[in-house]
């Protein structure tokens, strides 16, 4: 039987990646200019993929694109699709850097096999494969970029809407916003802690007025961070606990066992009160002065 | 009205936030008060937790409710994880195999109108909630 004839992709490759590469260069262009990325930015973009994919296809052939000769271009994959999900391409628009090299590859084919059909096909096939797969990995290394992002800004989201805030000499506030899942109560556990330390407080006030649903989770949660507050020297205060979460939290049969107040002010009183201070009505209302007009 | 059922897979503990979303809003869709709707939302978390945390992951079914002019919303839970053995003890407050409370289940029965458990031992467990305006 005779084998099959071969492949003719990697001698194209070698004879004409110059034009093969202006080809794609005119192809990609061919979208108009676009203000996330520059042309001399996806012209290295792809003359660096195509020789690192030149380079794997003479190492090992088109087939194995898992293997340790298309390392090189895997990571460039990677780092092109990466810089694309943060400039803020659409998976599609990044996918197209890497489809839109068929083109090129099709016609070359062409012209090397000429009427030979079959070995035509063949190539065709392959390359189509190829291309399929490294396209294919593209999107998902825009995914998982998105996801790091998403990831990142939730974490950063968690920090920023937990501030500690100091009241009054010795009495510090948390307003707590949001769904307390685990991981974020464990930031905000972790800051109230250190400032309870750092500015040595008497008292801590947890407001969670912004705080949706108190199941037996967040209750927990709640009942945790009073207990190693307490650890620290501090007295915890819980204010904002609206009247529907109060007969919701009888239902489920919670106990805070803690000292609550209805709001922010009303604990702010108390907490005043516990450290021997008050707030008295001085005669004539004094204007506030200064900060209207900002600086 | 818009979509009367809809299916949402409880994988990872953001789909928890997700069914408490859901529900909150089917709940102001179906014309619950403030109070109503914290009730099932927060019945509908414990049992997204549950499903989650000892069922090994599934689903929760809502379904808008209209009888004779009464509006209310019903929430399916279902899992295929390990079941419950004794559903009375699983009921009983205080009582968990985790680190929990124990109150999830019992408060959930509180907090509802209807409550209903179908589970046995390797055949998965579920749990039907409604609340009524
Ligand atoms: N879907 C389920 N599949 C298997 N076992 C369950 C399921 N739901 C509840 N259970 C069992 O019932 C027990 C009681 O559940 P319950 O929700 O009342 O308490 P908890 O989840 O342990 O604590 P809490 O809900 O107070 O945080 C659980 O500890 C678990 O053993
Ligand atoms: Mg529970």
């Amino acid at each position: 039987m005779d084998s099959p004839p071969a492949s003719r992709l990697p001698s194209i490759l070698d004879a004409h990646a110059d034009d093969i590469l202006s080809e794609w260069i005119a192809r990609l262009r061919s979208g108009g200019a676009d203000d996330r990325i520059s042309e001399v930015e996806r012209e290295r973009q792809a003359s660096g993929f195509l020789q690192r994919m030149i380079e794997a296809i003479r190492a090992s052939g088109v087939a194995d694109i898992e293997g340790p000769a298309f390392e090189p271009l895997r990571e460039m994959l990677s780092d092109i699709s990466r810089s694309r999900a943060m400039q803020g391409f659409s998976p599609t628009e990044s996918a197209l850097f890497v489809f839109s090299l068929k083109q090129p590859l099709f016609h070359r084919l062409g012209l090397a096999w000429g009427k030979d059909a079959e070995g035509l096909a063949r190539d065709v096939w392959a390359v189509t494969l190829l291309i399929d797969a490294l396209g294919l990995r593209m999107m998902e290394a825009w995914q998982k970029t998105r996801e790091e992002v998403i990831i990142r800004q939730q974490q950063e989201i968690a920090e920023l809407s937990t501030p500690v805030v100091k009241l009054w000499q010795g009495i510090l506030a948390l307003p707590l916003i949001g769904t307390l899942d685990s991981s974020r109560t464990q930031v905000v556990m972790e800051n109230l802690l250190e400032s309870i330390v750092q500015h040595e407080a008497d008292i801590a006030i947890i407001d969670i007025t912004g705080v949706p649903t108190v199941d037996t989770l967040v209750a927990q949660h709640l009942l945790k961070t009073v207990a190693a507050a307490r650890l620290m020297g501090a007295d915890c205060i819980i204010s904002g606990i609206r009247p529907q979460i109060a007969q919701t939290m009888v239902h489920l049969g919670v106990e805070l066992n803690v000292i609550s107040k209805a709001n922010l002010s009303d604990a702010f009183a108390l907490a005043l009160r516990r450290i021997g201070r008050a707030v008295v009505r001085t005669k004539s209302p004094v204007p506030v002065m200064g900060t209207a007009h900002g600086e | 009205m818009a979509t009367p059922r809809s299916t949402l897979q409880i994988r990872t503990s953001e789909d928890i936030v997700r069914v408490r979303q859901e529900v909150r809003a089917r709940a102001i869709e179906a014309g619950l008060g403030l109070v109503d709707q914290t009730k099932i939302v927060t019945a509908a978390s414990e049992l997204a937790r549950n499903t989650l945390e000892y069922g090994r992951g599934g689903e929760a079914r809502l379904e808008m409710l209209q009888d004779h002019g009464r509006r209310g919303l019903r929430i399916v839970f279902e899992d295929r994880g390990p079941g419950i053995p004794d559903i009375d003890q699983a009921l009983r407050d205080g009582f968990t195999t985790g680190k929990g409370m124990g109150l999830g289940l019992g408060g959930a029965r509180r907090l509802c109108n209807e409550f209903n458990i179908v589970s046995a031992p390797g055949e998965g467990t579920r749990i039907t909630i409604a609340r009524w305006k």
